[in-house]
């Protein structure tokens, strides 16, 4: 997928947490429809990087633009640019308190100020899409972790948000669940959704990335097609670290 | 869990037993007679400590002080006078110390340096002065400055002194809700006004319940302070009843016994409301 205006812009991004420098001088961008997905050793900045996008952590000097809106601490429009960004997050951090339609509801009624009929419509899609319709009235802690990862994902399309973010979807996954997510996570890849994806599973990654990125110690190291990605990678510490998790 | 049927004998060789002295120390019987033998000594040290003084009990007079039927009907006495204006104390002061409590531990948590500066200091000044000095100060200084009478003085002192406890309450249940709640509901484009009344304090109240209940059970019997500036709650009654009849043992016997019957519902009823809101979760 070529051409497209872009999306995410980050244009010399830099970020610090006290003195330990998190970002170093990130430039890259994300066309609308494209789905790019970041890799690299931990304390590699891929998590701070996709965190930024939304306004959960804010970097400290350059530009980042996300629909045409400038990111940055105390922006006014930050609430606004976070309905069309959902994420989902390694630990689902689904709301204990609210059953699983409760769930995918309180965003659209509470934000987006929907009368209940629709949002609980809608939520009902999208429980359907992630495969879990009759979870509803249940409470997260009833669920496996596959299905509240899932939930999670559906609690994000519930805002209708046009980007989609993944921070490492699948880690505090048994194994035996991994797959139920991506199975999701690649049916809304096929309907053109943004997404900007951290994780290790390269399987996934092969299958819908139209771009790699490789991170390490806060810089970007590498940015690829997953073809040239997965085959000849330039540097050689890309090559290292894919070596490393493609062994077994 | 269903165990072995009978006929099974464990072939393993059995454990050792504990000895036989901590299997009696360990037992619910010991505990019981325990308790009732030193309950049952203070009692005795009481009852003859005031026989020695050879003191004239009158417990056939306390009754009249509860209730009273007359010809005129059924009547309260003045304890159960006392009792509701100590109850209605304690809600308007706990109703007020909940409020101002949460605005402090919001401006404690606001992250911003002007609203943390504020609440500490608020916070470390009540701590740190006496809560019959505190009520001194409102009754006898801001009292005749602001104009209220003895009755807004005592809601006020109990209100700000239990405030700050139950700030440090909130903070503490509002801090033990998992970070990521916070990202989720920001995540969904909620302000942070929404993220704390439908995701973050809904939360937080399971951790905040217990020692809540505790705060309820210490504002009833703290409120006994404000007997000082002679508000007529259950403290002040009894006071008043000794006064015209030197029953003295016998009224603060049964002040003490009010006191504890109405915490003891307290502590109860709230067990019950903790015990549902944990099903529900």
């Amino acid at each position: 997928m070529t051409g497209g205006t872009p999306i995410i812009a980050f244009d010399n991004v830099d970020k610090f947490y006290g003195d330990f420098h998190a970002l170093k001088d990130i430039s890259i961008s994300v066309r609308e429809g494209e789905r790019m997905v970041i890799c690299g050793p931990s304390g590699s900045g891929k998590s701070t990087l996709i965190r930024c996008i939304n306004g959960l952590e804010f970097h400290n000097s350059g530009v980042l633009t996300v629909d045409g809106v400038e990111v940055y601490e105390g922006s006014k429009n930050i609430l606004n640019l976070r309905q069309e960004v959902g994420m989902v997050f390694q630990q689902f951090n689904l709301f204990p308190h609210l059953t699983v339609l409760e769930n995918l509801t309180i965003g659209p009624m509470k934000v987006r100020k929907a009368s209940r009929e629709d949002a609980e419509e809608t939520a009902r899609k999208y429980l359907d899409r992630v495969h879990i319709p009759e979870q509803a009235e249940k409470y997260p802690s009833a669920l496996s972790g596959g299905q509240q990862q899932r939930v999670a994902i559906a609690r994000s399309l519930c805002m209708e948000s046009r980007i989609m973010l993944f921070d490492e979807p699948t880690s505090a996954l048994d194994p035996e669940m991994i797959n139920e997510v991506l199975d999701v996570m690649v049916e809304l890849a096929d309907t053109g959704m943004t997404m900007v994806v951290v994780t290790h599973e390269m399987g996934f990654a092969r299958k819908v990335a139209d771009t790699m990125v490789f991170m390490e110690e806060g810089r970007i190291v590498e940015v690829a097609e997953p073809e040239k990605f997965f085959t000849n990678p330039e540097s050689d510490r890309c090559r290292a670290f894919l070596e490393q998790i493609l062994e077994h | 869990m269903i165990l072995a049927p009978d006929t099974h004998v464990p072939k393993g060789r059995p454990l050792p037993q504990p000895p036989r002295a901590s299997q009696v120390i360990d037992s619910v019987t010991f505990s019981i007679v325990l308790y009732a033998v030193i309950i049952g000594l203070i009692v005795y040290g009481a009852y003859s400590g005031a026989q020695a003084m050879g003191y004239n009990w009158q417990w056939y007079r306390v009754p009249q002080y509860f209730y009273t039927v007359t010809d005129d009907g059924f009547q309260w006495g003045e304890i159960m006078q006392g009792l509701v204006k100590t109850l209605t104390l304690s809600a308007t002061s706990f109703a007020f110390a909940t409020v101002l409590g949460l605005i402090i531990a919001l401006l404690r948590l606001s992250g911003l340096v002007v609203c943390t500066a504020v609440s500490i200091g608020f916070l470390e000044l009540i701590r740190n002065i006496p809560l019959l000095v505190l009520l001194y100060l409102f009754y006898y200084v801001l009292g005749p400055i602001f104009g209220f009478d003895r009755y807004t003085a005592s809601v006020l002192t109990l209100g700000v002194f239990h405030s700050v406890l139950i700030s440090e309450i909130f903070r503490a249940g509002i801090n033990a809700v998992a970070k990521g709640q916070w990202e989720a509901a920001t995540s969904i484009g909620m302000s942070k006004g929404q993220a704390y009344r439908y995701i973050i304090l809904p939360q937080s109240i399971r951790f905040m319940l217990p020692p809540m209940t505790g705060e309820v059970v210490h504002m009833v019997k703290s409120s006994a302070i404000v007997s000082v500036i002679a508000v007529a709650e259950l403290t002040t009654i009894g006071r008043n009843i000794i006064s015209d009849t030197y029953m003295s043992f016998e009224i603060w016997f049964t002040i003490a016994a009010v006191y504890m019957v109405v915490t003891l519902i307290l502590s109860f009823g709230v067990s019950i409301v903790e015990k549902r809101y944990a099903v529900s979760q």
